[in-house]
C-alpha cells in the first residue's frame, strides 16, 4: 500500500514525540489500544489556565498510526479544552489521506485525545475536592 | 550497491538471465504448439517441453512421465487434493493435513469440507512449526485418503520430516501430497526417499518464470490416479487440459536444472548470509526473537520479531529492503500471521515479525546494509513505544488492562 507523503513525514519526522512526567502538574494522559491489536497509543496534554500549552505521544502500531497521533499532539497545542474536544477522527482522515483499512488507526487518534483530556478532567476535579476538604 | 535491495525470496524470485535466454527463442522462432503433432513446430515445441520435463524430475529423483504441468502450486494443490478426493471418494473421505500449510492447501481443504466432501484434521505443530509424525499416525482413521503436509514452510522456513510421514502414509495405504514450493531447488528433494506420492511445486520461486507449475504424480507403487478438474483436450496424460505454455516450462526446466547443478554451492553461501544476519540482529538488538526451527530450516530464511514494535512499521522504515511482515496491517484479513499464531507465539510478537528472505543474487553488502539499517530502525520504533518505555518501567505489559478498541 502507498503512504500519503504526509503520512511518511509524520512518520520519518515525529512531532512531540516523548513523555512527560507522571507527576508533572496539569498533565493529562490518555493510553488506548492493546498489543495483542497491534497498536497503542500513549498521548498526553499539559494544561495551564484551561488551554493546552503542550503535548506529547508515544505510539505502537502501523505507520498511519504513529502519523495520527503525532498529528493529533500538533493539533492540540494552543486549543482549549473545549475546542480539543471537538476534534473528530475523519479531520485526522482528511489531513493525513488515509486509506479505508486504516481508519481505526484515526479512531484511536481520536479516542487518545478524549482519554487524555477525561484523564486531565478527573485529576483536576480530584485536586479541588481535596483542596475544598483542607 | 543498488537500491532498493529485494530480500524477500519466499515471495518470487528474479528470472535467472540463464532462464531468460533459453526461454526466449520459444516466444518467437519457436512458438509452435506443442500438441500438433504433424508439422516442425509442434514437433520443436514438443522436444522442448520434454527435455524441461527431463530436467525437472532430474531435480526430485522422479520420472520425467510422472511431471504434470500446471499454472503454478496453488492450482497443484487444488488438484492434487481435489483430484485425489473425487477419484477415490469410494475409499474414504479423511484428510489429514498441518495448521501451517500454505492457504493454497488449507482453504482448498475447507472448501472440500464445506461441500461436504470431506472430513479434514488440522495437526497442531511444535514451537518450532514442525510437525510431529507421532500426530500423523495417530490422526489416521479407516477413513483417511490423503495425508498433504508441506515440505518447508513459506513464512519460518521449518522443514518437516517428510520422509517420515511418507514411511507413516505408504505403511497405511494412504497417498502422501506434500506442497513443496518452498523447498524444491533449496535442498535436496527426492520423491522416492520421501515417499512422496503427489507434490506441488513452482517456477517463480526457483528464478524461474510466473505462470508454471507442477504436480508430481507418481506412476507406479502406487499409480496415482486423479479426477482432472480443467477439462478439454487432455493434455498432460488427461489429469490437466490446456495448451502448454512452452516458453515458460522451458524456463522451468532450466531453472530447474541449475538448482541441480548449483544446490551444492549456493545453499551453503545462502545460509552463511543468513546465520550472519541472524547472529549480528541477535547480537545488537535485545528481546528480539526467531520464529522457526533453530536448524531444520530453509538456508535463506529468517523470521524475527522484535518485541515492542509493530512489523510495518518497520517495513515503512526501512522502505529501501524489500520484505515481508506477519503483523495484521499487512495483510488483507487484518489478522496477524496463523503460522506464527500457530507455534503458539503471542499475537503482540506476531504483530512484530519480519521476514527475511535471501537469494541467490543478495550479496554480503546489502547484508551489511540490512543488518545496520534493522538496528537503526528498531532502536527508533522503540524509542516511540510506549510498550518498551513500560517495560523498561518494569511493568509487566500482561498484567496491564488494556483499553479494547
Amino acid at each position: 500500500m502507498a503512504y500519503s507523503d504526509k503520512v511518511i513525514d509524520h512518520f520519518n519526522n515525529p512531532r512531540n514525540m516523548g513523555s512527560f512526567g507522571k507527576d508533572e502538574e496539569g498533565v493529562g494522559t490518555g493510553m488506548v489500544g492493546a498489543p495483542e491489536c497491534g497498536d497503542v497509543m500513549k498521548l498526553q496534554i499539559k494544561v495551564q489556565d484551561n488551554r493546552i500549552v503542550d503535548a506529547k505521544f508515544k505510539t505502537f502500531g502501523c505507520g498511519s498510526a504513529i502519523a495520527s497521533s503525532s498529528l493529533a499532539t500538533e493539533w492540540l497545542k494552543g486549543k482549549t479544552l473545549e475546542e480539543a474536544q471537538q476534534i473528530k477522527n475523519t479531520d485526522i482522515v482528511q489531513e493525513l489521506n488515509l486509506p479505508p483499512v486504516k481508519i481505526h488507526c484515526s479512531v484511536l487518534a481520536e479516542d487518545a485525545i478524549k482519554a487524555a483530556l477525561a484523564d486531565y478532567q478527573k485529576k483536576a476535579a480530584a485536586k479541588t475536592s481535596s483542596g475544598s476538604s483542607q | 550497491m543498488k537500491l532498493p535491495i529485494f530480500m524477500d525470496h519466499h515471495s518470487t524470485t528474479p528470472v535467472d538471465p540463464r532462464v531468460l535466454e533459453a526461454m526466449l527463442p520459444y516466444f518467437t522462432e519457436k512458438f509452435g504448439n506443442a500438441a500438433s503433432r504433424n508439422h516442425v513446430f509442434g514437433w520443436e515445441a514438443e522436444e522442448a517441453v520434454e527435455q524441461a520435463r527431463k530436467q525437472i524430475a532430474k531435480l526430485i529423483h522422479a520420472d520425467p512421465k510422472e511431471i504434470v504441468f500446471t499454472s503454478g502450486a496453488t492450482e497443484s494443490d487444488n488438484l492434487a487434493l481435489k483430484g485425489v478426493l473425487e477419484m477415490y471418494r469410494e475409499k474414504g473421505t479423511h484428510i489429514i493435513t498441518s495448521s501451517t500449510e500454505h492457504r493454497a492447501v488449507l482453504d482448498t481443504a475447507k472448501s472440500l469440507e464445506a461441500k461436504g466432501l470431506a472430513t479434514v484434521t488440522y495437526l497442531p505443530v511444535d514451537k518450532y512449526g514442525m510437525v510431529n509424525p507421532d500426530d500423523v499416525r495417530t490422526a489416521i482413521t479407516d477413513k483417511t485418503i490423503l495425508i498433504s503436509i508441506m515440505l518447508a514452510n513459506n513464512e519460518i522456513g521449518t522443514i518437516n520430516p517428510v520422509a517420515e510421514i511418507g514411511k507413516i502414509a505408504k505403511a497405511n495405504g494412504i497417498l502422501f501430497h506434500c506442497d513443496a514450493t518452498q523447498g524444491v531447488g533449496k535442498i535436496p528433494v527426492d520423491v522416492q526417499a520421501m515417499g512422496i506420492d503427489l507434490m506441488s511445486f513452482s517456477a517463480h520461486k526457483i528464478y524461474g518464470p510466473k505462470g508454471v507449475g507442477a504436480l508430481y504424480v507418481r506412476k507406479k507403487s502406487p499409480r496415482v490416479r486423479l479426477v482432472p478438474q480443467m477439462d478439454g483436450g487432455g493434455h498432460e496424460r488427461g489429469m490437466r487440459s490446456g495448451t502448454l505454455p512452452v516458453p515458460l516450462i522451458v524456463g522451468f526446466g532450466k531453472a530447474c536444472e541449475l538448482c541441480e547443478v548449483e544446490m551444492a554451492t549456493e545453499a551453503p553461501r545462502i545460509a552463511a548470509m543468513r546465520d550472519r544476519l541472524q547472529t549480528s540482529i541477535l547480537k545488537a538488538v535485545e528481546e528480539t526473537y526467531v520464529n522457526g526451527h533453530p536448524t531444520e530450516r530453509l538456508p535463506g530464511n529468517l523470521n524475527l520479531s522484535f518485541a515492542y514494535v509493530e512489523g510495518e512499521s518497520l517495513l515503512m522504515g526501512m522502505k529501501d529492503i524489500a520484505l515481508s511482515s506477519g503483523s495484521a496491517c499487512t495483510s488483507a484479513t487484518l489478522e496477524p500471521s496463523y503460522v506464527l499464531r500457530a507455534l503458539g507465539v503471542g499475537t503482540e510478537l506476531a504483530h512484530s515479525s519480519i521476514r527475511f528472505g535471501i537469494g541467490r543474487f543478495n550479496t554480503d553488502e546489502e547484508i551489511d546494509y540490512t543488518i545496520k539499517k534493522v538496528i537503526e530502525v528498531v532502536t527508533r520504533l522503540r524509542e516511540m513505544s510506549p510498550l518498551y518505555e513500560m517495560a523498561k518501567e518494569g511493568i509487566d505489559l500482561k498484567s496491564v488492562q488494556w483499553a479494547a478498541h
